[in-house]
């Protein structure tokens, strides 16, 4: 079904199949390194936005308003395009010599993770938001700095509530990552496209190429459900799991 | 550095950037109208559990949102001429151009994601609703349009809007088709007078300015039309 990447490129031993595998290698790599970034910095925005202190609340607010409400096409863009305008004139045309594929790697990368992160910041913030107030309360009249009540109290409550919807954030970054493929990264669906191009065999680079996306999903799905089950606190599994347990045990007895 | 930032580009390719624009409004609103009444049968019939096609639609949502948007331009791109052959018996593909596959493109992808909203909403519905509905000699067809998804669309509305915001933003993604909305008309001229800083910027900023003040009206509309808690 897939025979055209067993092929070989014209004049040369390589396969189709080995680019496909070096653009799944970027894609997975842009998205796990990003994804890291993004949620170091969404955790530290999420929890700014529901600080004390006035002005950093602020501060996180705007970080989230700016990179949220511009396409992330057209923040790759910025980064690759318009930024090494304007630094200064040796440190930009030393970004623009940069050979790819970290020279496009990178601006991808900063791109995608801050991108993410102003994503990850809200659902963080609508998890402390979700907590009882009394439990910032009884954090400061323990005597703990706020920084402690967020480190000890609140993120480890309120982590393990979002992190169902963190699942789709993090599908989401393996999704984005293709949007590189416009800065000239040949991650999985430019080689896709570069296949078709070189032997007009769209279905089955397309579809190699989209297998690898749901493998690529299905994994994340896995991993996540994973997390989430040795994290949770023991006694607190959903009331689905707990009924399903007592009907076991009525059966066996 | 900024020194020579020229606010006269801009000023100059506006009306061509206002077409673009145009085009993506275009977009955003033939994908959330087709995509709205696409995703509501999609999830109407996975809800009524209609054997075979309910499994048929249930892959094609999963499938759909599990790809990128891009690699979704691209299927439609070559799949929509060799479709058309086979449905108007033309001897050789038929070329929609990258406007049409836009079009189809985002219906058919936003039906997938409408379809998971309105489906999640389909299922917060209390069952009595149904039985009263029953009780009351309404047919499926009668219960489902005048008490479910009224219901439904009020209670999901915040989140159909917010995934409209993302879809408007999305359609920036129709630039690998070369197709020109916003994003492709500043390239476009981008490229031709090497003006990359003003442009994007532009693009930038125009993004910035309409999608901040459509999250905050969301929010407004959240908090004056909420349905108030009910238990």
């Amino acid at each position: 079904m897939f025979d055209v990447l067993f092929e070989t490129v014209q004049e040369g031993e390589e396969k189709y199949g080995s680019w496909l595998l070096s653009g799944l290698g970027w894609t997975v790599a842009l998205a796990v390194a990003g994804w890291l970034v993004a949620f170091a910095i969404g955790v530290v925005v999420g929890c700014a936005r529901t600080s004390s202190h006035r002005p950093l609340a602020v501060a996180a607010r705007l970080y989230v308003e700016i990179f949220r409400n511009i396409p992330i096409i057209v923040q790759m863009f910025l980064w690759y395009f318009v930024l090494p305008e304007l630094l200064p004139e040796q440190l930009g045309s030393a970004m623009k010599k940069w050979a790819p594929p970290w020279g496009a790697f990178f601006p991808a990368l900063v791109a995608l993770s801050l991108y993410t992160a102003a994503r990850v910041a809200e659902q963080v913030k609508a998890g402390i938001e979700a907590l009882p107030y009394g439990q910032r309360s009884a954090a400061r009249a323990l005597g703990m700095t706020e920084l402690n009540s967020y480190r000890l109290i609140l993120l480890p409550q309120a982590l393990r509530i979002v992190l169902p919807t963190l699942t789709s954030e993090v599908m989401g970054i393996f999704k984005n990552t293709s949007v590189a493929l416009t800065i000239g990264l040949l991650e999985l669906t430019a080689q896709a496209r570069q296949i078709n191009e070189f032997t007009f065999k769209t279905f089955q680079a397309f579809g190699a190429a989209t297998l690898a996306y749901l493998a690529l999903a299905l994994c994340v799905f896995v991993l996540m459900h994973w997390i989430e089950r040795a994290l949770r606190v023991p006694g607190t599994e959903p009331p689905s799991h707990r009924r399903a347990r007592a009907k076991q045990k009525q059966r066996v007895a | 550095m900024m020194g020579h930032f020229d606010f006269s580009v801009i000023a100059e390719a506006w009306p061509f950037l206002l077409k673009g624009l145009v085009f993506s409004l275009e977009l955003t609103a033939v994908g959330f109208v087709g995509g709205l009444l696409l995703g509501i049968a999609i999830a109407l019939v996975r809800h009524l559990e209609v054997p075979i096609a309910s499994q048929i639609l249930g892959g094609y949502v999963t499938l759909i949102r599990s790809i990128p948007l891009i690699m979704v331009l691209f299927w439609f791109f070559f799949l929509m001429p060799l479709v058309l052959m086979w449905a108007t018996g033309a001897p050789r593909p038929v070329q929609i151009g990258p406007v049409w596959t836009a079009f189809v493109t985002f219906t058919m992808f936003e039906a997938a994601y409408y379809a998971e909203i309105i489906r999640a909403g389909l299922k917060s519905i209390h069952k009595g609703q149904y039985g009263a509905s029953t009780a009351l000699g309404m047919t499926t067809w009668q219960t489902y349009r005048l008490v479910i998804l009224p219901q439904v669309i009020r209670a999901v509305s915040p989140i159909l809007l917010t995934q409209t915001i993302i879809l408007f933003q999305d359609t920036s993604l129709v630039y690998v088709l070369s197709a020109t909305d916003l994003l492709g008309a500043a390239s476009k001229i981008a490229q031709r007078d090497s003006r990359l800083v003003e442009m994007y910027l532009t693009v930038a900023v125009v993004y910035l300015a309409l999608c901040s003040l459509a999250s905050q009206v969301v929010a407004v509309l959240r908090q004056r039309y909420a349905v108030p808690a009910r238990r």
